[in-house]
């Protein structure tokens, strides 16, 4: 076990506990021993100094997929939790639309052994509502939550049949878990590759309306007020359903929900040219749209930012779109992309920001952490919010590259993170280099 | 003079260009159209360019249009098409354009079910790329031959008022047509059953009319489009009867029109559903014109792809035939 450490000097950002303030914080035995500012240094601390930077609580992904089993050309759960880590995030929900699917409880301690085995990011499996993801029979949901899967989904396909969405909403009630919904009327998307409207009539390509998921937010809005489950909204894309989920959380229906970095930032004018690292479901919807999620994610009727992370091998993008795999990766630009839209766009503080992308996703998954509470897990994230960057995707820790914000300008990057106190990424030595190349050009010159 | 407008690599869409390049290609198709009444139908204007037309789809008329086109142009051609290829075997769109590369070719006329088809390749070749209809996405040959036809009955496009009827949804020739249109200054509007008018159509700046005799008495043109069986089979229209009894071309239905309506169709004709045998063989039905005219087209844009300069259209045809 290694000695206590002492990070100096960070202005520290914990929703939890209302917190923005430079302080210093102590690590001991993996967890948060203090928190308070000017702690003088114990005998035997690894100080490190912060100054500068930013410091909250590691962030949580309450939707990636990871792959594996099945997809290890895509991704691997040991390259998902390293890419996860370099985002900031010290804890992920990993999605159950594997091959096989995360629907017995074998497969849920398979990725959880994967994970601590990667000794990275902490991966929560999410497992099936449905055998197989075929929509059909129940999976057993409490032999899932005992072998330590956090949530249930049938994410990549919406649970289609009302009467099993029902009866997932009624039996999760036992374990107090969500149910995670990709809320999509399949009838109404039919053959759509993205959004509907002026942009899909240009390029001739078949539109996916806003109705598609209105009308299965809607349905899962009401199918949570009448059993009284716990219902998790993923990836909100249109105003439409923003507008339901406000309207259902104001009767006091159990919902919580999330929006994605991407749908935060980028309308469909983003396919034009075809270009496939565009390309997602639900999919990029219009400017009113855009304005409309980033209005509820404000106002907390849309509760966190989650990435939905979809790596896919670049043979899957580089196609004709129709043929074009749907998915984007996010957990290394979510921060840069977040900040960029929500901070510098003056809707969010840092602190809010902090809260939408750690506490939030923390308490609607249930998980231990997004707090930096005494005795908490020392999952720690150590961020720049003002370090500009340019999205190289060549570069990222993910095997997948398909990402839109290829080439652009980000705002705000990770420089350290850890998990349970241990440093499992750092990019310090780097931006000292940088520093000092900067520097010797300035003596020079 | 149009001496001076330039094009660029390829001819992906109509969306792109400006209307002095639009301008140009109709004015060079004119010259070219004489060609094909001489006795000996061709001109040396592109001997020794090799040009391969790859069609994923059948399209017997499109391609045999571009071949008249190429060869009276004097270039060799290669048809790689669907059936008896690799094409068939399950080669993707990126090896085959790897293939066509190393083949060193120079010109690829493209007719892909997939919209965006004809751009992918382009991005990917250093080869002209035309497109030859990708997906529901463009046919600009086909679009250039139906505004070089209204010009010739016509005179001009700038003010015409040109009604496009029909599966508005899935129609690559409707966009073309859009695009075209509007640039050359002419009124646009579209006419169809509302499951198969596409979202955000009006944002293009066309008008759309619901049913088939507000179209009629507004328009000039009625640029009638073919009704794809399969259409019928998805759901978008009840009957193949139905849809000719609410939205087919009769002459009942132009007797009642304010003017004479000159008659466009992409073809080929589903006579009996969206247009009857007495208008398509009626006085001004221009449907055989448009033939005529597409062969014309397809050499003006194949012979200005290959950099020929517009000025020189009419010397190209004069040159010697040997
Ligand atoms: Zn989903």
């Amino acid at each position: 076990m290694s000695g206590p450490r002492l990070l100096q000097g960070a202005r520290v950002l914990d929703p939890a506990q209302r917190l923005d303030a430079v302080m210093d914080l102590l690590v001991v035995d993996g967890a948060i021993a203090r928190l308070a500012p000017a702690i003088p240094a114990p005998e035997n601390a690894e100080v490190i100094d912060l100054s500068g930077l930013c410091l909250s609580p590691g962030f949580v992904d309450v939707h990636v997929h990871l792959r594996e089993p099945g997809g290890e050309h895509k991704e691997t759960i040991e390259s998902g939790a390293s890419a996860a880590v370099a985002g900031g995030f010290t804890s992920v929900c990993a999605m159950p639309n594997t091959d096989p699917p995360i629907d017995d409880p074998a497969a849920v301690g398979f990725v959880l052994a994967k994970g601590e085995r990667a000794r990275l990011a902490r991966v929560y499996p999410v497992g099936a509502v449905s055998v197989g993801l075929e929509g059909k029979e129940m999976t057993e949901i409490g032999e899932l939550i005992a072998a330590g899967a956090v949530a249930v989904s049938d994410d990549g396909h919406p649970v289609w049949d009302s009467g099993l969405m029902r009866r997932a909403l009624e039996y999760t009630q036992v374990f107090d878990i969500p149910v995670f919904s990709h809320a999509e009327d399949q009838g109404l998307s039919g053959q759509g590759v993205m959004n509907e409207g002026a942009v899909s009539t240009a390029l001739g390509l078949r539109g996916i309306p806003n109705a598609s998921e209105d009308v299965a937010v809607a349905r899962d809005c009401l199918i949570a007020e009448l059993t009284g489950g716990r219902l998790h909204i993923c990836h909100v894309s249109t105003a439409g359903s923003a507008e339901i989920i406000r309207a259902a959380k104001a009767r006091g229906v159990r919902v919580t929900a999330e929006v994605t970095p991407h749908h935060l930032a980028l309308t469909d004018e983003a396919v034009r040219g075809y270009r496939t690292d565009a390309k997602m479901s639900p999919p990029l919807r219009s400017a009113s749209d855009v304005a409309a999620v980033r209005d509820a994610l404000v106002e907390g009727v849309i509760d966190c930012i989650a990435t939905d992370h979809a790596p896919h091998h670049y043979e899957e993008k580089e196609r004709e779109f129709d043929d074009a795999a749907f998915g984007v990766v996010g957990l290394e630009t979510a921060l840069g992309v977040s900040l960029q839209e929500m901070v510098l766009g003056g809707r969010l503080d840092l602190l809010e920001l902090v809260d939408r992308m750690a506490s939030k996703p923390a308490q609607i998954a249930g998980l231990p952490a997004g707090s930096l509470a005494d005795g908490a897990n020392a999952d720690i994230v150590v961020f720049d919010p003002e370090e500009r960057w340019e999205c190289r995707a060549d570069r990222f820790c993910s095997r997948g590259r398909n990402t839109p914000f290829k080439g652009r300008e980000l705002v705000g990057r990770v420089v350290m993170t850890l998990v349970g106190g241990r440093t499992v990424y750092d990019r310090r030595g780097e931006r000292a280099d940088a520093r000092a190349t900067v520097k010797v050009s300035e003596d020079v010159g | 003079m149009t001496a001076t407008v330039e094009f660029g690599k390829d001819l992906t869409g109509l969306e792109r260009l400006t209307a002095e390049q639009i301008t140009a290609i109709l004015d060079v198709a004119e010259p070219f159209k004489e060609i094909s009444e001489r006795q000996i139908k061709k001109v040396p204007a592109l001997r020794g360019k090799t040009i391969v037309n790859l069609f994923y789809e059948p399209s017997t008329r499109t391609r045999v249009s571009f071949e008249f086109a190429e060869k009276r142009l004097s270039a060799d051609t290669v048809n790689i098409s669907r059936s008896g290829s690799s094409l068939q075997k399950g080669e993707n769109l990126v090896d085959t354009a790897r293939n066509l590369e190393a083949m060193r070719i120079d010109m690829v006329v493209i007719r892909h079910q997939s919209s965006g088809a004809a751009e992918f390749l382009a991005q990917r070749i250093p080869s002209n790329v035309i497109n030859a209809g990708d997906g529901q996405h463009e046919h600009p040959t086909q679009a250039l031959l139906d505004m070089l036809t209204i010009r010739d009955n016509l005179g001009s496009l700038a003010g015409r008022r040109v009604c496009i009827v029909g599966d508005i949804l899935h129609s690559r020739v409707a966009r073309s047509n859009i695009w075209g249109l509007l640039k050359l200054g002419a009124e646009v509007a579209v006419c169809g059953p509302p499951t198969l008018i596409p979202h955000g159509v009006g944002d293009l700046g066309v008008r759309v009319f619901k049913r088939v005799e507000e179209a009629i008495e507004w328009a000039e043109i009625l640029n009638v489009l073919r009704l794809q069986l399969e259409r019928m089979h998805a759901g978008y229209v009840p009957s193949l009867r139905e849809y000719n009894r609410v939205f087919g071309i009769s002459e009942a239905r132009l007797e009642k029109a304010p003017r004479d309506i000159l008659i466009l169709h992409p073809g080929p004709m589903n006579r009996g559903v969206e247009i009857d045998s007495h208008v398509a063989d009626g006085p001004h039905s221009v449907i055989l014109d448009q033939v005529t005219n597409g062969v014309a087209v397809r050499m003006a844009v194949l012979y200005l792809l290959a950099g020929g300069s517009p000025d020189r259209a009419e010397a190209a045809k004069q040159e010697d035939r040997s």
